[in-house]
C-alpha cells in the first residue's frame, strides 16, 4: 500500500477498490454496493439534509473535518426535529494527500458516527489533481425520522418564548482562528464539535413544546438569532451577562478585537420554547452530557416586521445585534 | 480578564451615569462632546452606551480612525507596491478598503502577495525568513503605532535586514485636533481624548490646544467605566466653568507619556505636512523617514507615485470624519454601504464611525 | 486609535516577553519599555508593550469610584 493518494485511487480500478475496502473496513460497515444503500420506508415524516465541509485547516484542537462532517449533518437533522439515522459520506481528495492522514479522518468520522448513534450507509471517493481541492473536502447527507407531533421551524418563534442556549458559544470558530496561526497566539481553545441528538431526545422525553431549534454554526449566535427573528418576524432580546462563553474564547476575541457572538459553534443548540417551560428545560438539559452549561439567555419580546435582535450589554446599555456581514477579520489597531 | 472586567461593571456604570445625567440636567442646554478616537467610537457602540444618557448629550465622532483619514492617494502607493511584485505586509483593517472598485483583498485573490500581520515585528521575521522577497510594510496609524515601526526599522539596521521597507502614512493627532477646533464650526463643548495615543505622547501636548480653544478635554481609557467617568469629568468642568486637560486613564497614561517611545519615533521619523481625508492638508501632521533611514523608504526605492482618487459619489466619509455629519445622514448608509459592500473606509475599518454605527444597529 | 489590551508578563527574555491575556498567550516586544518584571501588567498594542499598567493607581481609582457611585 502506498503512502500518498494518487489519481489512480479515484479512477475506478483495482487501486480504488483496495482503498474503498480499507475505508469500509475502518468504518466497520460492510458497504455492499459501495455507493448505494436500500431501506424499508418507515411511516411518518422523513427529514433529509446535506452539507459540504471544507474546513481550513482540516484539523483543529478538539475537531477534524471527519468528525465535523458527521456531527454537522447529524445536528442539521436534530434542528429539523428528527432522530438522525443514516448518513452518506462522500470525499474529494487532493492528489498527494498522505494516506495515513486520510485514514485518520475516516476514523474520526467513524468514531463520531458511533457517538452520534448513526450509521454511515454509503459513500464515495474521488481524487482530483494537485490544486483541484484543498487537501480534502467532504459532503455528508443524512436522513432521519421526524418525531411525531414535532414542528420545529425558524418560522415558529412566538412572543413570550424563552431563548435557551445549550452551552458556551464561539468555541469552534475560535479554535479554527487559533489554528490558522497567523497571529501566533497560544491558547487552550478547543472546538465544541459534538452531536446534539441527546438534547433533542431529552426535550422529547420531557414533552417540552419547543417552537424553534437552530444550531449557531457559521456566523455564530448573533447570526442565528437574526435568522429566526427575520423568519418569525420577531423581536428578540438577549443579555450579554447571561450568554455562556469560555474564558479562553472571550480573551482570544479581546486580543484580536473580534466579537465572539459571531464565531461559529458546532455542538450547541438554541431552543425557543414558551417561557413557562424555560426552567424545566434548563434543568433537564443540564443533566445531559452535552448540555451541562445550558442557560436561559433572553426572550422573544414581541413582533417585528423586519425581525430585530437586541442585546443588553454588561455595562447596562441596550443596542442592536445585527447579522454578520462579511467575514470577521480581526481588528489590529 | 483583569483590568478589563472591573471596568465593565454594570452597577458602577449605572451609578456614574446617574451623576452624568444630573449634570446634563443642570446644564440644560445641548452639550456636544467629541470622542476623537475610533476605538472610543467602537467601544461606545459595542457597549450600547449612547442611549444611557439624557437627550441633550450629543456624542460625535472625530477623525480618530487612521485608515479612514488616509487619503486614497496614500492607499494607491500600497496597491502599487503589491502590483509591482513586492510582498505587502499590512494590518487587517486595510484589506477591504475600496479603491476604485478594488481592495488589497481582491488583489490577493488576483495572486499578489499580501499578508495580514498582527504586528510590524512579524513583517521583520517574515523578511528574515524569506530573503529573496522584497517586503513593504503599510505604515498606517497614529502615535500609538509609529513608535513600533520606528523600533522595527532600528532593528532592521541592527540585524542587517535589507529586504524590508516602509510606506509611511502615519499621522499625528494634536495638529488635527487643533485644525478641527480652529475651524470652529462644530461648537464642541468637550473632548474625549485618545487614551493610547496619550500613553505615548502624554498629557502635555493637549494643554496648549485646550488653552487656545477653551474646550475641556479628558484623556480617557476604553472601557465603559472610563468613558462614562470621562464624560462626567467634562460635564463637571462645564458646570464649574473650568477649561483644562484632565487625565481619567491614570492607570496607563503618565503625564509625560512614554518618553522612550517618543524618542524612538523622533529618531526615525520627522514631522511633515500631510493630507487628511475630511480635513485637508495639515502642517506637520504626518511622519516621514529621516535622511539616514531613507533606504527603508519604499516609495523612493521603488519609484512609487501616488494616484489621486476622488471620493466615490455620494460618500460622506470626509464629513463624517470631521464630525460635521453623522453616518445616518449619508444616503448610502445601510442601503448600499454596508460592511459586506463598503463604499468608503469609514464602513470598512474596524474603527470607522459608519461601521460602529452599523454594528450598533443605529438607523436614525 | 487604538486597540491596546492589558496582559500579565509571564516570562521575560531580553527584548521579548510572554504575555498572558486572560489565558491567551503571545510573545510581545519590549523595545518601548525599560523595566519590566514577571507579574507586571502591560498594555499591548500590535505585539508591543507600550506601557506598564500602574496597578496601585488602578485599584485606588476603582475603589474611589465604587465608594462614590456604586450602591
Amino acid at each position: 500500500m502506498r503512502d500518498k493518494i494518487v489519481l489512480e485511487h479515484g479512477a475506478g480500478g483495482r487501486l480504488m477498490h483496495e482503498l474503498i475496502g480499507e475505508i469500509s473496513r475502518s468504518l466497520k460497515e460492510p458497504m455492499k454496493g459501495v455507493d448505494k444503500a436500500v431501506f424499508k420506508t418507515p411511516s411518518g415524516r422523513i427529514a433529509f439534509t446535506a452539507d459540504s465541509f471544507v474546513m481550513k485547516p482540516p484539523v483543529v484542537k478538539g475537531c477534524d473535518i471527519g468528525m465535523l462532517s458527521v456531527n454537522g449533518t447529524v445536528n442539521d437533522l436534530v434542528t429539523m426535529g428528527a432522530k438522525p439515522e443514516y448518513l452518506s459520506l462522500s470525499l474529494i481528495v487532493e492528489e498527494g494527500l498522505d494516506k495515513g492522514f486520510l485514514m485518520s479522518i475516516i476514523e474520526s468520522a467513524r468514531d463520531a458516527a458511533r457517538r452520534a448513534r448513526v450509521k454511515i450507509a454509503t459513500g464515495d471517493i474521488k481524487v482530483v489533481e494537485k490544486g483541484g481541492c484543498d487537501k480534502i473536502f467532504i459532503n455528508t447527507s443524512g436522513v432521519g425520522r421526524v418525531y411525531s407531533g414535532v414542528k420545529a421551524s425558524t418560522l415558529n418563534a412566538k412572543p413570550g418564548d424563552a431563548v435557551i442556549v445549550t452551552g458556551s458559544v464561539g468555541d469552534h470558530g475560535a479554535a479554527v482562528l487559533a489554528a490558522r496561526g497567523e497571529f501566533q497566539l497560544e491558547t487552550d481553545v478547543s472546538s465544541d464539535c459534538m452531536p446534539l441528538t441527546s438534547i433533542l431526545e431529552t426535550l422529547i422525553r420531557k414533552r417540552i413544546p419547543f417552537h424553534t431549534l437552530i444550531d449557531p454554526t457559521r456566523g455564530g449566535l448573533a447570526t442565528s438569532l437574526n435568522e429566526v427573528a427575520e423568519s418569525s418576524r420577531a423581536a428578540i432580546q438577549v443579555e450579554e451577562e447571561k450568554i455562556p462563553v469560555k474564558k479562553e474564547v472571550s480573551s482570544l476575541c479581546e486580543v484580536l478585537g473580534i466579537d465572539f457572538l459571531y464565531l461559529g459553534c458546532e455542538g450547541r443548540l438554541i431552543i425557543f420554547t414558551p417561557m413557562e417551560y424555560a426552567e424545566e428545560t434548563v434543568k433537564a438539559l443540564r443533566r445531559t452530557e452535552t448540555g451541562r452549561e445550558t442557560r436561559l439567555i433572553g426572550s422573544v419580546t414581541g413582533k417585528s416586521k423586519t425581525g430585530e435582535v437586541r442585546i443588553l450589554t454588561r455595562a447596562g446599555g441596550l443596542r442592536s445585534l445585527p447579522m454578520l456581514h462579511g467575514i470577521p477579520l480581526p481588528r489590529i489597531c | 480578564m483583569r483590568f478589563i472586567d472591573e471596568y465593565r461593571d454594570g452597577e458602577l456604570v449605572k451609578g456614574i451615569v446617574g451623576k452624568v445625567n444630573e449634570l446634563l440636567e443642570e446644564l440644560g442646554r445641548e452639550v456636544k462632546i467629541m470622542e476623537v478616537c475610533g476605538t472610543h467610537t467602537m467601544a461606545i457602540a459595542r457597549h450600547g452606551l449612547r442611549n444611557l444618557f439624557r437627550r441633550n448629550l450629543d456624542l460625535i465622532s472625530g477623525p480618530g480612525c487612521p485608515v479612514c483619514v488616509t487619503p486614497g492617494s496614500g492607499f494607491s502607493l500600497v496597491f502599487q507596491a503589491a502590483e509591482t511584485g513586492r510582498t505587502v505586509a499590512t494590518f487587517g483593517d486595510m484589506m477591504r478598503v475600496p479603491l476604485n472598485g478594488r481592495s488589497l483583498s481582491t488583489l490577493r485573490g488576483e495572486g499578489f502577495d499580501i499578508r495580514v500581520v498582527y504586528s510590524p515585528y512579524d513583517a521583520l521575521k517574515m523578511a528574515e525568513e524569506e530573503p529573496e522577497k522584497e517586503f513593504v510594510m503599510a505604515g498606517i496609524g497614529f502615535e500609538t503605532t509609529s513608535p513600533l515601526f520606528a523600533s522595527v526599522i532600528l532593528e532592521c539596521n541592527r540585524r542587517g535586514v535589507r529586504n524590508l521597507r516602509l510606506i509611511s502614512l502615519f499621522r499625528l493627532m494634536p495638529p488635527a485636533l487643533n485644525t478641527l477646533l480652529e475651524a470652529g464650526d462644530l461648537q464642541i463643548d468637550g473632548l474625549i481624548l485618545p487614551g493610547h495615543v496619550s500613553t505615548i505622547i502624554g498629557v502635555k501636548p493637549y494643554v496648549e490646544i485646550v488653552e487656545k480653544h477653551g474646550v475641556p478635554a479628558v484623556v480617557t481609557g476604553f472601557e465603559p467605566v472610563d468613558i462614562v467617568e470621562s464624560i462626567r469629568m467634562i460635564l463637571r468642568q462645564l458646570v464649574e466653568n473650568r477649561r483644562m486637560v484632565e487625565n481619567e486613564y491614570t492607570r496607563t497614561v503618565r503625564h509625560e507619556g512614554n518618553v522612550k517611545a517618543v524618542r524612538l519615533m523622533q529618531e526615525v521619523f520627522k514631522p511633515v505636512d500631510a493630507e487628511w481625508r475630511g480635513l485637508g492638508k495639515i502642517a506637520g501632521s504626518g511622519l516621514a523617514l529621516r535622511e539616514e533611514f531613507r533606504l527603508f523608504d519604499a516609495v523612493e526605492a521603488y519609484g512609487l507615485k501616488p494616484v489621486e482618487t476622488g471620493e466615490p459619489p455620494g460618500c460622506l466619509c470626509g464629513e463624517v470624519i470631521r464630525g460635521s455629519r453623522k453616518p445616518v445622514e449619508c444616503r448610502l448608509y445601510r442601503k448600499i454601504c454596508r460592511p459586506d459592500n463598503p463604499v468608503g473606509p469609514c464602513m470598512v475599518s474596524s474603527e470607522g464611525t459608519c461601521a460602529a454605527y452599523y454594528y450598533a444597529g443605529i438607523e436614525k | 486609535m487604538c486597540l491596546g489590551i492589558p496582559g500579565r508578563i509571564e516570562e521575560v527574555r531580553g527584548t521579548e516577553a510572554t504575555v498572558s491575556f486572560g489565558g491567551t498567550r503571545r510573545s510581545v516586544r519590549l523595545d518601548l519599555l525599560d523595566n519590566v518584571s514577571v507579574g507586571d501588567y502591560v498594555i499591548v498594542h500590535a505585539g508591543f508593550a507600550i506601557e506598564v499598567l500602574d496597578q496601585e493607581t488602578a485599584l485606588q481609582m476603582l475603589n474611589t469610584l465604587r465608594e462614590v457611585f456604586r450602591e
